[in-house]
């Protein structure tokens, strides 16, 4: 399958099928309720045009209920979809997310116009940020007098995930809202300066993909791009490695500003 | 009081101090048509980046400063600028003033039997509210830091740290100023004005939707003005409603001291915005009930069941607004409940439009230029009502959310919706403004092509949407997801400039026939509610007899009677 095209892209996360199914399912019900719509619609449009001598007749004898009938079969159709489909799979994606630190998990901080993603490394702990550490060395602002920070990875827009594995993603910017949106995973999260969002995926197929910025935030919101590399774990694991870095050098407030 | 200004003989205080609610409804529905070519030529400029990025703009390119369009390439920041402006002036000095200020003005005093407004002066000042406010906000274009450039969403904290806020934020006090003031006019009006006998269960739906209409604004606009003055504070006093802690503004750490909530905004915003767009089309079903009735000869299905819609539109637009914030961040289990709600208010839409369809049957359809109009709006709100579904719910909205799919939503409901009903209201109404009518002919053309181009504009983007493209994008091509649609962003633009093409007659229409249009009598359309039963043009003060209402609004065919209407105001002796 074509990765993009006309339609849905290639389909790489465990829930990607079931938001599908219901683009789909939606998708067909609408088609057909406009075409029946538009049929009856027409077929009235020439039954009733006006001829010379044939006046109007008034229906007082059709019942209001009837015409309530189109209403109530969309309701029926709704309740189901909410019931059956909306409120469980929205739990399955949105609420029911795995704790943080029980399975994989990066963290990623958005900034104007890039994604800093941010591997806690072999100690499985993200270091302390704090924004008087930010400097172009330091983009996140690691502290790195935090244990935890000294092995921690952080690179620009080079998302990596191990295949068929869930992994947590805490989302937050740094500076205006951006909203990560991998359009394989069919995931889409805001990501909000001062708050901490955590959003899970299981990417199921090996490959790259596209990380697109879908909230205006500013001038170059276009071009806020990154890329996504699923790999088996051996290779995630051999990435990492190799992205450990040699010896943590401290960074100063003083010599940040 | 009102007649010493109306006695003046300046032309220009006698058009634009007059408080009579039919000078002042002409002054809103001509500036709101002005202020709707301006936003749609925004768009024009908008659709050439679009349509071949990166690629010198025709003509304009060579006039533009070099700062907003360097060789005649737009910028990022100017075409973010376009946007907001292209979505706030269609929004709140297009479509609502065309609606409300426009038509409400003009026909409901005529509707309910009143010589004027309530509030005549208050209604003169809801126009030049709006009409100071909307230059102020053209005008941020020449201002330094150019026009606002974060959507007409606005969200904090980009809105704050962004060139050109202030201004925006300025007009739309004042804009909300106006519509508030308007609101509390056409309440009053309604309730108080009616003539005797006009119960309100025969006012005609056109009424009942500028009731609603005016019930929406009244209750959602304030939020949005106190909302507005804190980002406005945030701003120019530093203060941090809107801004969190910690802030890292390109490298530099931000002075505001924090503890403020992006999201506040968002919540405060779209309480509004959303009743809005209610707003912006509560009125358009008003004249496409006042016209289906007049043109199938016969009354409304379902008159209890329009009304009745209409009213529980306006009572749940107020609990489904953070439908708009699904993946905002928000608690996800708060979604489910705005889920809910949002199902529900579906279901008095699908009512009224199920009423409309079902007033067609044992008709005498006459397809007069109005007509057509009406009959077109739907079909088109039914795509964009049904096209809603997805996005409201959860599950798909996460996908299809801020993609050119819900741009090509929200337009269906608006332009082909909205905007072609309130066309639709312009030919209807014009033998009341002004006497004469407006050319049929020209009047079809201008139907068949508008209808073929929105259409054109509109339908790629639900294709482009689904594939994924992200709205707001300066490059399209920037994302790989998005190249394979690309050309239908050509195919998009190139209805874009034939729409414009085809608003031409239309213009010409209207000011020709001002002027040189057929003559016709009071009454042209053989109506029954009384904005036919004055003069057309009415005098001031409106009718030259007193009006007392004996009928529901829609007397169309009845039985044994020998012509196919009876005006409200005839009273039939047995
Ligand atoms: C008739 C011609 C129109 C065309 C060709 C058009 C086209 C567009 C397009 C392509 C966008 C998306 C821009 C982007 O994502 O960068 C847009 C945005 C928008 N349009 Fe229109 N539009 C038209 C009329 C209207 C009308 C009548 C309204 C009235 C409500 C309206 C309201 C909006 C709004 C609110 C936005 C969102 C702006 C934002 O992102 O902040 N448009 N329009
Ligand atoms: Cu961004
Ligand atoms: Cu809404």
């Amino acid at each position: 399958m074509k990765q993009y095209g006309w339609g849905l892209p290639l389909a790489a996360s465990s829930y990607a099928g079931s938001i599908d199914f219901g683009i789909y399912l939606i998708h067909a019900v609408m088609i057909l309720i406009f075409v029946i719509w538009g049929v009856f619609f027409t077929y009235l449009l020439i039954k009733y045009r006006k001829k010379t001598g044939v006046s109007a007749e008034r229906d007082e004898t059709h019942g209001v209920f009837k015409s309530l009938i189109p209403d109530l079969i969309v309701m029926v159709f709704e309740i189901v979809l909410i019931a059956v489909y909306a409120i469980p799979v929205w739990s399955k994606i949105k609420i029911d997310t795995p704790a943080s630190g029980n399975v994989n998990t990066v963290a990623i901080e958005a900034q104007q116009w890039s994604w800093n993603i941010h591997y806690p490394g072999p100690d499985g702990k993200f270091g302390k940020t704090e924004s008087k550490y930010v400097h172009f060395s330091n983009p996140i602002g690691l502290d790195y007098n935090d244990p935890a920070a000294k092995d921690d990875i952080v690179i620009a827009n080079e998302l990596h995930l191990p295949v068929n594995e869930p992994t947590v993603i805490e989302l937050t910017s740094m500076d205006v809202i951006h909203s990560l949106f991998i359009p394989e995973f069919r995931l889409k999260q805001d990501a909000v300066p001062g708050m901490k969002i955590p959003v899970w995926v299981k990417p199921t197929k090996i490959g790259t993909f596209e990380i697109s910025c879908a909230q205006l935030c500013g001038m170059a919101h276009s071009f806020m791009r990154g890329k996504v590399v699923v790999q088996s774990r051996a290779d995630y694991d051999a990435w990492l490695k190799s992205h450990e870095p040699q010896a943590a050098q401290p960074v100063s407030a003083s010599e940040a500003f | 009081m009102s007649q010493d200004s109306h006695s003046s003989s300046k032309p220009f205080y006698r058009y634009f101090f007059s408080t009579d609610h039919k000078v002042i409804g002409l002054l809103y529905t001509i500036t709101a048509l002005f202020f709707l070519l301006c936003g749609f030529m925004l768009m024009l400029v908008m659709r050439w980046q679009l349509a071949f990025p990166g690629s010198p703009i025709p003509f304009l390119g060579r006039i533009l400063s070099p700062n907003l369009a360097p060789n005649g390439v737009m910028t990022p920041d100017f075409y973010n600028a376009l946007g907001a402006m292209h979505g706030t002036i269609m929004v709140f000095l297009g479509i609502v003033p065309l609606g409300v200020g426009g038509f409400g003005n003009y026909v409901l005093p005529l509707q309910i039997g009143a010589e004027d407004m309530a509030f005549p002066r208050l209604n003169l000042a809801s126009y030049w509210f709006f009409l100071l406010g909307g230059l102020l906000m053209l005008s941020s274009f020449i201002m330094p830091g150019g026009a606002a450039q974060s959507g007409w969403t606005s969200y904090p904290p980009l809105a704050i740290i962004n060139p050109g806020q202030t201004v925006w934020l300025f007009a739309m006090v004042m804009l909300i100023t106006s519509s508030l003031l308007g609101a509390v006019n056409f309440l009053v009006t309604s309730f108080n004005m009616r003539a005797m006998g006009m119960k309100l269960s025969r006012l005609p739906i056109f009424v009942w939707a500028q009731i609603v209409t005016a019930f929406l604004l009244l209750l959602a606009f304030p939020p949005l003005e106190a909302a507005s003055v804190l980002q406005l504070m945030d701003r120019i006093a530093h203060t941090s409603f809107y801004l969190p802690q910690g802030l890292v503004i390109l490298g530099m750490r931000h002075i505001a001291s924090g503890g403020g909530q992006p999201l506040l905004w968002q919540h405060l915003f779209w309480f509004l915005a959303h009743p809005e767009v209610y707003v912006l089309l509560l009125p358009a079903m008003g004249i496409v009930s006042e016209i289906l009735a007049n043109n199938t000869r016969k009354p409304l299905h379902g008159y209890n069941v329009i009304v009745g819609s209409m009213i529980s539109i306006g009572i749940l637009a107020f609990v489904v607004w953070a439908h708009h914030m699904f993946i905002s961040g928000m608690s996800a289990v708060l979604s489910d409940f705005f889920l809910v709600t949002t199902m529900i208010i579906s279901v008095p839409s699908v009512a009224i439009l199920t009423s409309f369809v079902f007033s067609l049957r044992g008709g005498s359809i006459r397809f007069t230029t109005p007509m057509l109009f009406a009959l077109a709006f739907l079909p088109m709100f039914g795509i964009g009502g049904l096209t809603g579904l997805p996005l409201g719910l959860t599950v798909t909205d996460i996908y299809l959310h801020d993609t050119y799919y819900i741009i090509g939503h929200f337009h269906y409901i608006v332009v082909p919706g909205s905007l072609l009903a309130l066309m639709g209201g312009v030919y209807y109404w014009f033998p009341k403004w002004f006497g004469r009518k407006m050319n049929d002919t020209l009047g079809k053309w201008h139907f068949w092509t508008s209808l073929i181009c929105m259409n054109g504009v509109f339908f790629p983007m639900f294709i482009q949407g689904l594939a994924g493209q992200d709205r707001r994008y300066y490059d399209p091509m920037a994302a790989l997801h998005s190249v394979p649609t690309q050309p239908l962003h050509v195919v998009s633009s190139v209805f874009a400039g034939l729409l414009f093409l085809s608003q031409i007659p239309f213009i010409y229409n209207f000011f020709y026939s001002i002027r040189h249009g057929e003559k016709t009598d009071d009454n042209p359309w053989q109506a029954t509610t009384l904005d036919w039963a004055c003069p057309s043009p009415p005098p001031h003060g409106n009718f030259t007899k007193p009006i007392h209402v004996y009928h529901g609004p829609y007397e169309y065919s009845p039985v044994g009677h020998k012509a196919d209407w009876i005006p409200q105001n005839e009273e039939i002796l047995a």
